[in-house]
């Protein structure tokens, strides 16, 4: 399915997709954009596995199982993380992430 | 041998008691706890005679007495050899101490019965006798040195609870600190001996220690520090740990001070059985004494034959009826001291020893008496000082006959007990060094004139102005002071020379008539005198103080030898070592480590800000450092 398409290409566009992750991780205020960030991450992460796994060790699936995983971790991780953003909702009447700062100093 | 497993209840009984008294004492009225420890106590006095009876008395073989251990545990086992036991060990020694420690604490269990009615803390008073009790059968008992060394320490704690028993009392507890601080210092040297000489012969065991002919020494020839061999040190080290308890000089001024505590506790601890504990360790390290450190035996000689005399100087002049028991006792201490000293080992040649626990036993008897005497004085008069005294032989009777008794066992007047055992003294000390001999000679006289100074000062001269008549004590007060009566007329007649001696085979010894008479003769001239000064008030004997001035003076004053203690500590030791030292702690040390806190805290205060509380400042952060470090890796790695 993927002859033909060089490693680099995959590897590009997952570092892009890791990257654009972590730009959004950063500079994006809202709680719910961040965890989507977040998600991408993941994905590009999951990307690696899968391409990995299939140019290295063509008849095994580790990779593969490790990236179906990853899916798995990243919705119970996204449950508790919407759940969280929901208290803070109803604390705080918005979910801007620069107002969650109680925990300074 | 199994046939003495039952002296172990000898110890246990007391601690039984110790525990049950101490627990339960405050929930029951006083009385109980007094009755049960006299029961329990008298217990294992019964168990004792049996004990002595069986092992003196009963079958032994030609060999004479031998060291019997019935039990023993191992305690601690820290290596193949380090091994710490517990256990009980019979012989000569072990068992006379076992008879004198508890017949004497019977009896002034029984006396305290009486003397210690209706005072605070009457239960708490028995709790401690108990367990003082215990550690001192534990200490006599003891198959080696480490568990001897134990339950030194527990007889120097039940000491101090009961000097400080008047807790209110601020002399009390002075008393009880100083009486800690002197055995505790002394104690220093003791545990540093036991170090050095198991680390020359690898053994804690007395019967290893002891045994004749032993070759465990053999490296210790080869040891030695400043020009001295390895086993004086731990002998003389040792002996410092004995010297303080005993009181011998200079670490005698604790004993004095002890009379704080109640007059039976006196009786018990500071003449009878405590204070011999050091003469029972010298008695017990004997052996190794004589054959491996004769240097040591010589100092042993020279301090208790100094301490006898300088404390029966100082007894002349005091005027608190327990002060000068207290004195007296440092001077028969240092008699058994000087006796251990000039002893041989061996046949006639141990009369010396056996002389010492002949006196230690007799002593421990007509000592008590006194003691019990003085209480039973104290009790009928409410004052320990002889001025308020006089003219009591009519108000108390029993009192009077029974201290007239111990004053002439303690002055060596025929056939009362302390002449047959001070005469073995004085017979050891002729043999082997005659200036000893002379000075114990001029502390017989002495003796017998201090002894009689007080002896006429309270019952004879004119009568005192009592606020209430005295009054002869209970029968509780009255059945121990006639017994030890007794123990001091007749237990000169026991065979010490057949039971107790220097290598376990008795020996005959006879009345050297060459010593006897002029020992009797100096005694009575010493009671003569006393006779003549003190039987009818008179002005003589201030005249006499006042005439010797400034020596009078210093002796009454103890030679001010607490004052040069107080100086050398508080003035010297204080000032120009304690002092220093503090400020380097304080200034040095606190300083660094409050540095450290110090800075921390500025530190932390300064950089807090960073931790601002926004999540997206710590994410850029991170992922920063995280390509930092990857970037500097691959810049290293390429």
């Amino acid at each position: 399915m993927i002859q033909g398409i060089p490693l680099e290409h995959f590897l590009i566009v997952s570092t892009i997709m890791f990257f654009i992750g972590v730009c959004g991780f950063i500079i994006r205020r809202n709680l719910i954009t961040m965890l989507m960030a977040i998600e991408l991450i993941l994905n590009s992460v999951n990307i690696n596995f899968v391409v990995f796994n299939r140019y290295l060790y063509p008849d095994q699936l580790q990779g593969q199982f490790f990236s179906l995983f990853v899916v798995g971790i990243a919705a119970a991780e996204a449950s508790v993380a919407i759940a969280l953003i929901i208290n803070i909702y109803r604390n705080m009447k918005n979910i801007e992430v620069e107002n969650v700062n109680e925990m300074k100093y | 041998m199994t046939g003495y497993t039952y002296t172990i209840f000898i110890i246990l009984i007391p601690l039984v008691m110790f525990l049950v008294t101490g627990l339960l004492g405050m929930k029951w009225k006083p009385i109980v706890s007094g009755i049960l420890g006299t029961i329990g106590m008298g217990i294992a006095w019964t168990l004792s005679l049996i004990t002595a009876g069986s092992y003196f008395f009963g079958t032994h073989g030609a060999e004479g007495f031998q060291a019997i251990i019935p039990f023993e545990i191992k305690w601690l086992q820290f290596t193949e050899t380090l091994i710490i036991k517990m256990g009980i060990l019979l012989d000569p020694i072990s068992v006379m101490m076992l008879v004198v420690v508890t017949t004497i604490s019977f009896m002034v269990h029984i006396y305290s019965l009486g003397y210690m009615k209706g005072e605070g803390g009457f239960a708490r008073f028995y709790s401690f006798l108990s367990l003082f009790t215990f550690a001192m059968l534990g200490l006599v008992i003891a198959t080696n040195i480490f568990q001897m060394y134990i339950f030194w320490e527990l007889v120097g704690v039940s000491s101090f609870l009961l000097i400080g028993f008047y807790y209110q009392k601020p002399s009390a507890v002075a008393a009880a600190k100083k009486a800690f601080i002197v055995t505790r210092f002394a104690d220093l040297g003791f545990l540093i001996g036991i170090l050095i000489l198991s680390f020359v012969t690898g053994t804690f065991d007395f019967a290893k220690l002891t045994e004749p002919g032993t070759t465990i020494f053999a490296s210790a020839a080869s040891m030695s520090f400043m020009g001295i061999s390895a086993m004086t040190w731990a002998m003389t080290l040792m002996f410092i740990g004995g010297a303080g308890k005993s009181a011998m000089f200079p670490l005698h001024i604790w004993l004095p001070d002890a009379m704080e505590g109640p007059t039976p506790v006196s009786a018990l601890i500071h003449a009878a059985t405590m204070v011999v504990a050091g003469v029972f360790l010298v008695a017990r390290m004997f052996p190794v004494i004589h054959f491996q450190a004769p240097a040591t035996q010589e100092i042993i000689a020279y301090v208790g034959g100094f301490t006898s005399l300088f404390a029966a100087v100082i007894a002349i002049t005091q005027y608190d009826i327990k002060r000068i028991l207290a004195f007296s006792t440092l001077s028969q201490l240092g008699y058994m001291m000087l006796s251990l000293g000039v002893s041989g080992y061996g046949g006639e040649e141990g009369l010396g020893y056996m002389a010492s626990m002949f006196h230690l036993f007799t002593h421990a008897m007509f000592k008590a008496l006194l003691f019990l005497g003085a209480g039973s004085i104290i009790h009928a008069v409410h004052s320990n000082l002889m001025q308020d005294m006089g003219g009591l032989r009519k108000y108390l009777p029993i009192t009077h006959i029974t201290f007239l008794i111990a004053c002439l066992a303690i002055s060596g007047i025929p056939p009362f007990a302390g002449f047959f055992s001070k005469d073995e003294i004085l017979v050891a000390a002729l043999e082997h060094n005659k200036l000893l001999f002379a000075v114990e000679y001029i502390v017989a006289g002495l003796t017998a004139f201090y002894m009689f100074r007080l002896y006429f000062g309270v019952f004879w001269g004119k009568d005192q102005h009592y606020h209430h008549t005295p009054h002869e004590s209970p029968m509780t007060m009255a059945i121990p002071l006639m017994f030890l009566a007794f123990m001091s007329i007749f237990s000169g007649f026991l065979p010490f020379h057949n039971l107790i001696t220097s290598d376990k085979m008795g020996f005959e010894t006879h009345t050297d008539l060459m010593v006897a008479i002029p020992s009797v003769l100096i005694g009575v001239l010493g009671i003569a005198m006393a006779w003549i000064l003190y039987k009818k008030e008179s002005v003589v004997p201030a005249k006499m103080a006042k005439s010797w001035g400034i020596l009078y003076t210093a002796t009454y004053n103890k030679f001010y030898f607490d004052e040069i203690y107080l100086f050398v500590t508080r003035k010297i030791i204080f000032n120009y070592i304690s002092r220093p030292i503090a400020w380097f702690d304080r200034h040095i040390i606190d300083a660094f480590m409050v540095g450290i806190g110090l800075v921390t805290e500025k530190v932390s205060y300064q950089i807090k800000g960073m931790q601002s509380g926004q999540l997206q400042h710590y994410a850029f952060a991170f992922v920063a450092g995280t390509l930092a470090i990857a970037l500097s890796m691959i810049y290293l790695l390429m």
